[in-house]
């Protein structure tokens, strides 16, 4: 295994050379194998030889020895336990275990590289990408009015979140401004899905502690949000509702009693899950002091959210740089102390019930108006108008075709997710599509944040950990 | 099932219809979550939708245990070879049922990092479309299955 | 061990992330006078132009000028300008309330950056997903391996002459398949 790949300076010729001809022609014949599935480069664009040296780097294994020049701050907290041995056991005697990427507990398609010294964890190497599915670049290929049907897919449990961040890029970059309607309809269903995602979480962070019983909880109350989704978007899960420029249609004819129902339904949902786990001895010992991590390593990984807030870190987006309006309606942010997983249990069921009561006040307090910006450059003409004015139907046919200029430039949008903070870097170069689009997506830092928070702790620690970094393979590999 | 009662309280059918009966009655299927797919079949086995009503709410872990292999989500190149592994692992007889467009057709990424469809990895027996599909059409796609099995067009 | 975490909220409005951009830049543009410092789209959103060669230097003092928080790094193909390659890099600091947006030029022609995995810890993932899809390479890396893609991939797929791959649709009873 190399640990850098040969650095070319400046005379590019001369890797050429070095490689042997042999070399060479095998790797052609992978290409053109290759190629029949996929034609790989744009014609007469493809990469000069050397640069395929870069490629041969080695496995993403875990590495064979400890790297010294690791970072102090990823070996991770030690706690206090009993069971763990301080006394290192020799190379030879260390167990290397597989896990995933096919395995109950890992969420998805999450891989774990463990390097055991008989009970006790002593390296963890994540291996992602599973789940890869390009979209960054299959975003390139969008336009913007199309764009959010691809990032909604990202983080499938949070997908009014990714919209939202998109759709908040974009319009920084357009400059137009959302009625208040429309604000209010995005806060209510972001909250609402803040909500249905921290609900899966309890339903698997029980399920992986053996309360199966939270599986079926979890999802029953969640179920309620979801046909409310359903109603308002059409779809259960990807629903493409939020875009730039408002959100695709107004909300439907009795959605009050509805978010009235869910108001009533999810809190007794809550406090049942509360009885369950807060007096039970085998989650409370199964939690506490389990997968630490404080505050400074938060800040170096870039770990954010309720993990963040749970090491005692006082940041919410939503109060630090409040988006579509939220500073107007009056929450609480949950902070924790020990940064462990009971305390990530805590700051989640809190935060369930603060955004349980932002749904309530946008209920009480929701503007009427327009749902979507009037600006006619990016939202198409009323359906009535369609009917009349030729214009009009061009107008329409346009916007969905070929979709709307943005001018050039680059922006940057964060809003906070169930999982922490997701951002959008939207590069336009001043045409229909954008010229890059990358995603900060919370869980890819919190995977790789999994080595500090289980190093030296016990094998059956791992599944508590992964369960409470709550990591979404697809945010994770996009 | 083809059957008749005869008079003294036997039940007479055909070697083959006993065996498809048996089959499609405990038809375990082994959790391949893969994507945003995986959510919705958690939730077909969760209490609104409850797949225990059709002999298989016993999602199994390991693919040794299972009958059904229920792709559900998009599968990338990385992920193709461990798809196939566990697929030969589990024991015959076997299905596979395709759920979502991304495991039918690639979806709507059409692009380097995805194989366009499992049937070009694994054999499919059903597709379920949809993106997601609703717990209902996963259902109803397991309840094909299970016909296609019972009538025989599906021969393992 | 409490039952219950505390709730409170001292970061009542956004008013305190309004101050001018010199007050918290100062120090930083002072040591550093070949950084350009500009604000895009007037939102806070502070973006700084570093030349490659002091990037980490950069990197480390706005970690000690209160930018502490690591949030982003990601690079761009600028195909035809040059550089051609940019790494952005987004650092954020609770303490002020803002953004650092950072930008790196990178040669097309021999795409090296040294990297800040000795400052930010954070950075190891992120830089090996910039190596993978636009085939950076970050010089003194720990463990500079591909991360979303398998090992032996060929290409960089960000790359913006790197095609999508798109495979042509086809239907089953169409002539063209059989
Ligand atoms: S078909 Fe749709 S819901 Fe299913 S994995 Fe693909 S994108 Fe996700």
């Amino acid at each position: 295994m190399s640990d850098t790949p040969n650095v070319v300076t400046g005379d590019l010729e001369a890797p050429t050379t070095e490689a042997p001809a042999e070399a060479e022609s095998t790797s052609s014949e992978t290409a053109d194998r290759k190629r029949e599935v996929h034609d790989m480069w744009v014609a007469g664009t493809e990469e000069p030889a050397w640069m395929r040296s870069y490629t041969d780097e080695g496995a993403q294994e875990i590495l064979a020895a400890e790297d010294e020049s690791a970072p102090e701050l990823t070996r991770g907290t030690v706690v206090e336990d009993d069971f763990i041995f301080d006394d290192v056991a020799d190379d030879d005697e260390l167990q290397i275990l597989n896990m995933g990427p096919q395995h109950p507990s890992t969420h998805g398609v999450l891989r774990l590289h463990l390097e055991l010294d008989g009970e006790t964890i002593r390296r963890v190497k994540p291996i992602i990408g599973y789940l890869h599915t390009g979209m960054e670049k299959t975003a390139e290929t969008l336009t913007y009015m199309q764009g959010s049907t691809n990032v909604t897919r990202m983080d499938y449990l949070s997908p009014m979140h990714m919209e939202l961040a998109f759709s908040l890029a974009v319009e920084s970059l357009l400059g137009v401004e959302i009625p208040e309607r429309g604000q209010a309809i995005r806060v209510l269903l972001t909250e609402l899905n803040r909500v249905s995602s921290h609900l899966v979480w309890c339903a698997t962070q029980g399920t992986d502690l053996g309360a199966v019983s939270m599986l079926i909880f979890g999802l029953r109350d969640r179920e309620y949000i979801l046909q409310f989704f359903e109603k308002v978007t059409g779809l259960r899960m990807n629903h493409n509702f939020i875009r730039p420029g408002g959100v695709a249609a107004d909300l439907p004819d009795g959605w009050e009693e509805d978010i009235e129902a869910i108001l009533q339904k999810v809190p007794q949902g809550v406090s049942e899950y509360e009885e369950l786990f807060n007096g039970n001895p085998i989650f409370r010992d199964r939690t506490m002091g389990v997968g630490v991590i404080t505050p400074e390593e938060c800040k170096a990984l870039g770990v954010s959210g309720p993990i963040a807030r749970a090491s005692g870190i006082n940041w919410d987006l939503r109060k630090a740089f409040p988006y579509s309006g939220i500073d107007k309606y009056d929450f609480d942010v949950p902070v924790g102390k020990h940064g462990d997983v009971w305390d990530r249990y805590l700051v989640r069921m809190e935060e369930i019930k603060q955004s349980l009561g932002i749904v309530k006040q946008v209920l009480e307090t929701i503007p009427g108006g327009d749902y979507r910006t009037t600006d006619r450059k990016v939202t198409p003409p009323p359906r009535k108008r369609i009917d009349e004015s030729m214009e009009a139907l061009i107008h329409h046919f346009k916007l969905f075709t070929s979709g709307f200029k943005v001018p050039a430039g680059e922006s940057y949008a964060a809003v906070e997710s169930p999982r922490g903070e997701l951002g959008m870097y939207v590069v336009s170069d001043g045409r229909e599509k954008p010229w890059r689009l990358h995603a900060r997506t919370p869980s890819f830092n919190h995977v790789q944040a999994l080595p500090t928070m289980m190093t030296d702790s016990l094998v059956a620690d791992i599944v508590a950990t992964i369960a409470s970094a709550d990591p979404v393979l697809g945010d994770v590999d996009r | 099932m083809a059957h008749r009662s005869g008079p003294s309280g036997f039940l007479l059918t055909t070697y083959d219809a006993a065996i498809n009966w048996t089959r499609t009655r405990s038809m375990w299927a082994a959790t391949f979550g893969l994507a945003c797919c995986a959510i919705e079949m958690m939730a077909t086995g969760a209490a609104h939708n409850d797949l225990a009503r059709f002999g298989m709410e016993v999602f199994r872990a390991s693919p040794r245990q299972a009958d059904l292999m229920i792709v559900a989500g998009r599968v990338s190149q990385k992920m193709a070879p461990v798809l196939r592994q566990v697929y030969d692992q589990m024991s015959e007889p076997k299905w596979v049922i395709s759920m979502g467009a991304c495991a039918s057709t690639g979806g709507m990424f059409n692009n380097y990092a995805l194989v366009q469809g499992v049937d070009e990895v694994v054999p499919v027996d059903v597709y379920v479309p949809g993106c997601p599909p609703g717990p209902q059409s996963l259902i109803h796609g397991i309840l094909t299955l299970q016909d296609k099995v019972m009538s025989g067009e599906i021969v393992r | 061990m409490t039952d219950s975490p505390m709730t409170d909220s001292p970061m009542t409005d956004s008013a305190m992330t309004d101050g001018p951009v010199t007050d918290v830049f100062a120090p930083l543009a002072k040591a550093f006078p070949e950084v350009e410092f500009e604000q895009v789209l007037e939102s806070q959103q502070d973006v700084a132009h570093v030349p490659a060669d002091r990037y980490v230097d950069f990197v480390a003092a706005a970690r000690t000028a209160g930018f502490d928080v690591f949030v982003d790094l990601c690079g761009v193909d600028y195909l035809r300008s040059n550089p051609r390659y940019e790494v952005v890099t987004n650092l954020l600091s609770h303490e002020h309330v803002r953004r650092l947006r950072i930008r790196v030029g990178v040669s097309g022609t021999e795409p090296v950056l040294s990297s800040i995995t000795s400052v930010f810890p954070g950075a190891n993932f992120y830089e090996r997903e910039v190596y993978d899809l636009f085939g950076i390479v970050f010089d003194g890396h720990p463990d500079l391996t591909r991360i979303l893609m398998p090992d032996d991939w060929e290409g960089h797929p960000l790359r913006k002459n790197y095609s999508v791959g798109s495979v042509p649709v086809r239907f089953k009873e169409s002539p063209k398949a059989q």
